[in-house]
């Protein structure tokens, strides 16, 4: 029954992949696949979860395969099934069941109807690979598809700059939890010596053995896990994204914003449950960020006057809820919850445009001005002042901004004397002297070997900073993306003893990618003449097909799942030393500006409005 | 819109302003209007160029579009050399024909409004609008909410800056992040002007500033607009003013600004060196606006052409003896496809057309109703009030959108309890549509068993300031007025039909939209029933014999409601008829009923999910479950295609197959030689079918910026507009699923008199006149004796001879629909 398994990720791999196929004229077969294949899955889904009841439940692990072996290195597929992923699998089918159904109909002649259901299908396959994964390697593979997906989705309209603008944004949040996962990733094959199974994790003998010894270690995944829950889960301080993503065609909201998508902090938290459960100090902050966000989320939901907003700020209130009930052990009643949350919230959504005839009609037999509300009876200034602050969404937005954004702004403009030419002369001396020195490695003395790899990925941190606050020219901005990633290579390889075909894996995926990116902004230079990166351009309206091979060559030189560059990155991590936190930390953060660099080129490119304005294009407000 | 003088006035410019901004109200009071109803003292075309230049709408098809048409026959190659002919001269036409058909135009379509506000970011590299709007519409929204916040607007003082004065002076927190902002708000003495001098510093600019301003939300900005001017619109009463409105933005900016550069930046005026330039002065003639303007005469021309073609054809009829009964039906020209099939399942009735509300103008209240409902042309401003009493109507609770679910307790009890109630809910929503609290449907608008009380008892007899119901002799006139613009005075059939339109949706925000345009886009049944109550009323009989019409005693009337959306239709007080015409009304019911299940099929072809070829029944059981499924955009197409207008008699389109394109207005010349009715008729139709007509145009054509784009994203906000996202502006305006098969005609209005009294009648209504004059509606008139068709231009009457040489004749109607889905061209309909 274990190798049935797989099948949950077969299935929507292989209704995403045909979807591709099909034309995108024919609405009827695209979404007929989508039902097909959520219809299969669903039904699949209810009697594998009966026959393990009726097999007494056990929890699963299956290591699957290996997606790539080296010496000490095993990237592996691992997959893992108990009652949280049971819960999930049919929450998730359940519910994209109906959406696929219904969106059918509702999509009906929408431009991007295709782009649609392509999106949902990856966001499934994203979600199952979550659910079902028995180790982090598994479930970033599926944590990236996610990311990816809501990007797609939440800029579904992409002809006009508020979608765009908030798709960017959300994405650019989701890799602060990426890093947080990328982290936790990193530290925990240290501190257990092997890509660890959520199995295995679950042993509690073995967890508190290792965590009397490595307190802080445990701290520090935990809490770096709980970094990449609140994320997802928009909970405080994170929580202004949620609303934001109500951008795309309402059904997918629905089950995005909805249900599926903000669950999975949850989830997270419920898989690795074991781990950090006997760490007071991480269920203290967990316990302090549930109630906070309940609190804060509930006064924003009050006084939202937009009937999407509404719904997602009680949403977060209630997983705030949720979070306490998991921190406070109840396992089975936060199952529970969150299954009545995402199917309630998916059921408020999908009805919203109807609130303005329901209310209307009940206002007319039942009218009544203002009613009194709880808030009336606090004393008039506090009162006021908390609803000017929930009004203001607590200024959430601009916390964030100030925290992570404007940093990285202000290190580029320290380099903004950095030109191609001359920086490329710099850059390369020193990168040659670099390479020789990996040569002579055996003659480096040992202080500079400790502080060499350091010293170049701060280097290739810096070149992605730079490319991505670039604002003229595209294709600097894309070397230095490339160039990030060369600086990763040297830095690792002087690091510890990595065979160089690794490296030429890793670096073929950027070379590959690298060049295809480049030609397509070649291309686009040759018919447009004048691109920039200070605006969106929205240049998908007349080359879609430019647009979508640069958004794979995007994709590949980003270190998405399954590329080279993926595994290249992967096998990077494991090996950093547990001890070099800074060049832990520098390479993470400079993957994750690197995604962000490489979508906003995409988008600054190919997204918003459109600069040639002979059809009709929408107002930058609406 | 005179170039202004270097100093600024508010007031002029506020006014200005407000002509300018959308003039669409909240979502529950939808009113069809001229979009660019500012520009109409323009001619249409010079309107089209000059909107487009000043505020960059695009104003036209695409002109690829148009060389499509032409590519497939759909604008025909005789009407595009006859339109260049006409224009250009015979010498220039293959000059001009090149120029529409091959060359190459880069169109760029640029405002001028928004440029002088460039200078923000290019100068001080910041994007204002992005900090600013979002707190603007957040704070206004809240503001004007009504009833989707359960935390409402603390404070309520007399509008806006009041109350947020109010609500800064006493809280610790603020909207503000800077001192002089919060300052500046305090200080009851600082206006616009002051903020403007702060921000901008050159008075020249002040007016250039303000339009660029409030332009890029004209959504928000039309809607502040429209509730300062009508404040009674809302049910939670808020007062606010446009000069509020712009006061809090310039301090939002100026708090913006002083926040990011710690008080340190230089005035706009000093910043721009570009700006100044009037925004309305004279528009420069470009060649591309030539073209396409040619092109969409050529492409109306193709269409009207053919329609003429078909209208010069047609002979009037002998009065019909043995009438088995008269029906009355809405202009609407969704009714225009159902009056055929009327009489083709009954070849003895005689359908009428005329404006929705019967003539007469009311407002209702429903029993337990807590405002009234206006019933009638929105211009109108009745002075009677009708009650409703004995309503068995129950509002059921819907769960979803209960206020508790957004808190935290009960939401904890709510999720676990109700959410997986929700997902059965779903379940049945989706896979088996039915009635529910999504849809809004026409026939919860009365209850069929409740009594209207309708009679003025008396003097006193008043609520809400208004008259309670209608004197007798005020019963009569509405009767009279009614009868006689339709020409049906004598021939009296036994049986009355008085049939007002509404429409069926789920899940729509635009449900208002498709109800009857004569009732303020509200269901007609109030109007159909009173109408034929006080026709059915013995001393309203006697009076009406008094001035010359003499209904027999065993006629009745009968009133009813057709559901344009499920193809359905309900009669009120059945009782009160005869024992005669009970029967005849059940062999009546029968006939309806089948002519319900035709349109149904008829407009079927153009839905993608039903299969015309099916059977009646089953197309008609999916046409009405489409109206309630909750998934489903497009109920129905609403006026989508409507280009044409008929003010005459039934003869003029009875037998031809117009594919539900045109209002209907009945009308007979012959007892109203000096046009005192036709009069009346006009005033009404051209605003009405005109904005309609013209709304449609402007959406489809810039889906955008006049529509509001597709509604699948749309987020409902305070109950009163839509938006994307939950930060957009509020988008007035028809969606795109609403318009996307119309085809952006203008309308051709067609009038059956004699062309001198139609001259005459409308020298007499300059505001309808304007509409013709300026080419927003085209006119031809039929001459009712030589059936001759003259063609309205520049300012007069000239002959028309149609071009068109094939007549196309179909003898199966049902054939002739399944035969497309889109358009099908005019045909003679033959009797076998």
């Amino acid at each position: 029954m274990e190798y049935l398994l797989h099948y949950f990720l077969v299935i929507p791999l292989l209704g995403y992949l045909i979807s591709l196929l099909i034309p995108s004229r024919n609405e009827f077969a695209i979404s007929r696949l989508a039902f097909i294949t959520l219809s299969i899955q669903l039904a699949f889904a209810i009697c594998f979860a009966i026959a393990w009841l009726k097999s007494g439940h056990r929890d699963i692990n299956l290591a699957e395969f290996s997606l790539y072996k080296t010496k000490g290195y095993d990237f592996l597929i691992d997959l893992y099934f108990d009652r949280v992923s049971a819960l999930f699998l049919l929450m998730g089918a359940f519910l994209t069941f109906l959406i696929t159904y219904y969106s059918r109909f509702y999509l009906h002649r929408e431009q991007g109807f295709k782009r649609f259901f392509n999106t949902i299908l990856l966001f499934y396959l994203g979600y199952n690979i979550i659910i079902l994964s028995g180790n982090f390697e598994t479930l970033f593979i599926g944590w990236e598809f996610l990311g990816i997906s809501s990007f797609l989705l939440i800029a579904f309209y992409r002809d006009r700059y508020l979608p765009v603008k908030n798709a960017l944004k959300i994405f650019s949040l989701y890799r602060i939890g990426d890093i947080g996962l990328i982290l936790a990733m990193w530290l925990s094959h240290h501190l257990f010596h092997e890509n660890v199974t959520f199995g295995k994790m679950h042993n509690a003998e073995l967890v508190s053995h290792l965590l009397q010894k490595h307190s802080w270690e445990g701290f520090f995944i935990s809490f770096m896990i709980l970094v990449a829950a609140l994320v997802k889960s928009a909970q405080l301080p994170f929580s202004s994204w949620l609303p934001r993503a109500m951008e795309g065609p309402t059904p997918s909201s629905a089950i995005f914003y909805g249900s599926l998508s903000v669950h999975i902090g949850a989830f997270l938290l419920l898989r690795t449950h074991p781990f950090w459960e006997h760490q007071t100090v991480i269920r203290v902050i967990i316990g302090f960020l549930g109630v906070l966000t309940c609190f804060v989320a509930s006064m924003m939901a009050r006084v939202q006057t937009s009937v999407k907003s509404q719904i997602a700020y009680s949403s977060i209130a209630q997983i705030g809820l949720i979070f306490l009930e998991i921190v406070a052990g109840f396992d089975n009643l936060a199952l529970f919850h969150i299954c009545g949350n995402a199917l309630l919230r998916t059921y408020q959504l999908l009805i919203s445009p109807s609130i303005a005839s329901y209310k209307i009609k009940e206002q007319l037999y039942a009218y009544e001005a203002r009613e009194k509300t709880i808030e009336d009876s606090f004393p008039k200034r506090i009162e006021y002042s908390f609803y000017i602050l929930s009004l203001k969404e607590w200024n959430l937005e601009t916390i964030i901004y100030q925290l992570f954004i404007s940093p990285l702004k202000k290190t580029a403009q320290r380099f903004r004397f950095f030109r191609l030419k001359l920086g490329l002369i710099f850059f390369i001396a020193i990168y040659i002297t670099g390479v020789v020195l990996l040569f002579m490695k055996s003659t480096i003395p040992l202080f500079l070997e400790n502080y060499l790899p350091g010293f170049f990925a701060f280097i290739g941190l810096l070149m992605v900073i730079k490319a991505f606050t670039e604002r003229r020219n595209v294709q600097l901005s894309w070397f230095m993306v490339m160039m990030n990633h060369f600086w990763i290579a040297l830095a690792i390889s002087i690091n510890s003893e990595i065979h160089f075909s690794t490296i030429a894996m890793y670096l073929s995926g950027v070379i590959v990618s690298g060049a295809v990116g480049f030609t397509a902004i070649r291309i686009l230079i040759k018919k447009e003449k004048r691109i920039t990166l200070a605006r969106f351009q929205g240049h998908a309206f007349e080359y879609p097909t430019i647009a979508f091979v640069f958004l794979m060559a995007c994709l590949g030189l980003a270190g998405f799942p399954i590329t080279p560059t993926m595994i290249g990155e992967d096998l990077v991590f494991s090996s950093i030393r547990e001890d070099q936190y800074f060049l832990a930390l520098f390479l993470a953060i400079s993957l994750i500006v690197d995604g962000l660099a490489l979508v906003r080129i995409y988008a600054r490119l190919f997204l918003g409005p459109h600069v040639k304005t002979y059809h009709s294009i929408a107002h930058k407000s609406s | 819109m005179e170039k202004k003088s270097s100093s600024f006035d508010l007031t002029i410019t506020i006014q200005e302003l407000k002509k300018y901004l959308p003039t669409q109200g909240p979502l529950k009071d939808y009113i069809f209007l001229n979009t660019l109803a500012s520009f109409q003292d323009l001619p249409f075309h010079e309107a089209m160029k000059r909107s487009s230049e000043i505020f960059g709408y695009k104003t036209y098809l695409d002109l690829n579009e148009y060389r499509d048409f032409y590519a497939k026959g759909q604008i025909r190659r005789e009407v595009l050399e006859k339109v260049l002919i006409e224009q250009k001269g015979a010498e220039n036409l293959n000059f001009w024909k090149q120029k529409l058909l091959e060359q190459d135009y880069q169109i760029r379509i640029n405002s001028r409004v928004g440029k002088l506000r460039e200078a923000w970011k290019k100068f001080l590299k910041i994007d204002v609008d992005n900090y600013v709007h979002l707190n603007l519409f957040r704070i206004v929204g809240a503001y004007l909410d009504q009833g989707i916040s359960i935390w409402n607007f603390p404070a309520n003082k007399k509008g806006l800056r009041n109350s947020l004065i109010e609500l800064e002076k006493n809280s610790f927190s603020s909207f503000f992040r800077t001192n002089r902002a919060k300052k500046l708000l305090a200080n009851k003495s600082i206006g616009i002007k002051d903020l403007l001098n702060i921000l901008v510093g050159k008075e020249a600019l002040y007016f250039q500033y303000i339009f660029d301003q409030q332009f890029e939300h004209q959504g928000w900005s039309g809607m502040v607009a429209y509730l300062e001017k009508n404040p009674n619109v809302l049910l939670d009463k808020r007062s606010i003013d446009l000069e509020d409105f712009i006061f809090l933005e310039l301090l939002l900016e100026i708090d913006t600004l002083d926040d990011r550069y710690a008080g340190k930046w230089t005035a706009l005026g000093f910043l721009a060196k570009n700006g100044g330039k009037d925004i309305f002065a004279p528009t420069r003639n470009v060649e591309i606006a030539e073209v396409l303007k040619l092109w969409q005469e050529a492409y109306e021309w193709s269409y009207y052409d053919d329609v003429l073609f078909y209208l010069a054809k047609q002979e009037a009829e002998p009065i019909q003896e043995n009438v088995s009964f008269q029906a009355l039906f809405c202009i609407d020209d969704r009714e225009c496809s159902f009056r055929t099939y009327v009489e083709k399942c009954d070849p003895q009735a005689e359908t009428y057309g005329t404006a929705g509300f019967f003539n007469i103008e009311f407002y209702y209240k429903p029993d337990g109703g807590k405002y009234l409902t206006k019933l009638c042309p929105a211009p109108l401003t009745p002075k009677h009030l009708i009650l409703e009493k004995a309503n068995k109507y129950k509002h059921k609770k819907e769960v979803g959108f209960s206020s508790k679910s957004h808190g935290l307790i009960v939401g904890w009890l709510l999720t676990q309890t109700m959410g997986y109630w929700a997902a059965f809910k779903l379940l049945k929503y989706i896979f088996k549509p039915s009635y529910g609290n999504t849809t809004v449907s026409s026939f919860q608008h009365m209850h069929p068993t409740s009594s209207l009380i309708f009679e003025n008892t008396g003097e006193n007899h008043k609520e809400h300031e208004l008259t309670v119901g209608f004197t007798t002799s005020e019963m009569a006139d509405r009767i009279e007025g009614l009868l006689r613009s339709i020409g049906l005075i004598e021939n009296f059939a036994a049986l009355i039909y008085v049939i007002g339109h509404g429409s069926t949706s789920a899940n729509n925000a635009y449900y208002s939209t498709m109800d009857c345009g004569a009732c303020s886009c509200k269901p007609g049944s109030v109007n159909a029933r009173l109408a034929a109550l006080m026709g059915n009323h013995l001393e309203v009989r006697k009076q009406l014999a008094e001035r010359g019409i003499h209904i027999p005693e065993e006629t009745q009337f009968i009133g009813g409601l057709h559901d344009t959306a499920q193809d359905l239709m309900v009669y009120y007080d059945i009782v009160q008829l005869s024992e005669p015409n009970q029967q005849q009304h059940l062999k009546n019911q029968a006939v309806f009923h089948r002519a319900l299940a035709l349109n149904a099929k008829e407009r079927s072809r153009r839905f993608i999910s039903i299969d015309t070829t099916k059977s009646l029944k089953e197309i008609h059981k999916a046409v009405q479950t489409r109206s309630f499924s909750l998934f489903e955009p497009r109920p129905e197409l609403d006026h989508a295609t409507n280009s044409l207008c008929v003010v005459g008699g039934r003869w003029i389109t009875k037998n031809i197959f117009l594919d539900r394109r045109a209002f209907l207005n009945s009308y007979n010349y012959k007892q109203d030689p000096s046009g005192t009715f036709l009069s009346t008729i006009l005033n009404a139709v051209t605003p009405v079918c005109g904005g309609i007509n013209l709304a449609y145009y402007f959406a489809k054509v810039d889906d955008q910026k006049f529509g509001s784009g597709s509604k699948l994203p749309h987020n409902i906000v305070g109950l009163f507009g839509v938006t994307n996202g939950i930060e957009g502006d509020i988008r007035p305006g028809l969606p795109k699923q609403m318009v996307e098969v119309h085809d952006p005609i203008r309308l051709m209005c067609i009038v059956e008199h004699y062309p001198e009294i139609v001259l005459e009648v409308l020298a007499k209504a300059p505001n309808t006149f304007e509409w013709y004059q300026n080419d927003w509606i085209k006119l031809v008139v039929i001459h009712p004796e030589t059936k001759e068709l003259f063609l309205f231009k520049k300012d007069q009457f000239s002959c028309y001879t149609p071009q068109h040489a094939v007549l196309k004749t179909s003898n199966d109607l049902e054939r002739l629909v399944e035969s497309s889905h889109t358009n099908i061209s005019v045909h003679q309909l033959i009797k076998v």
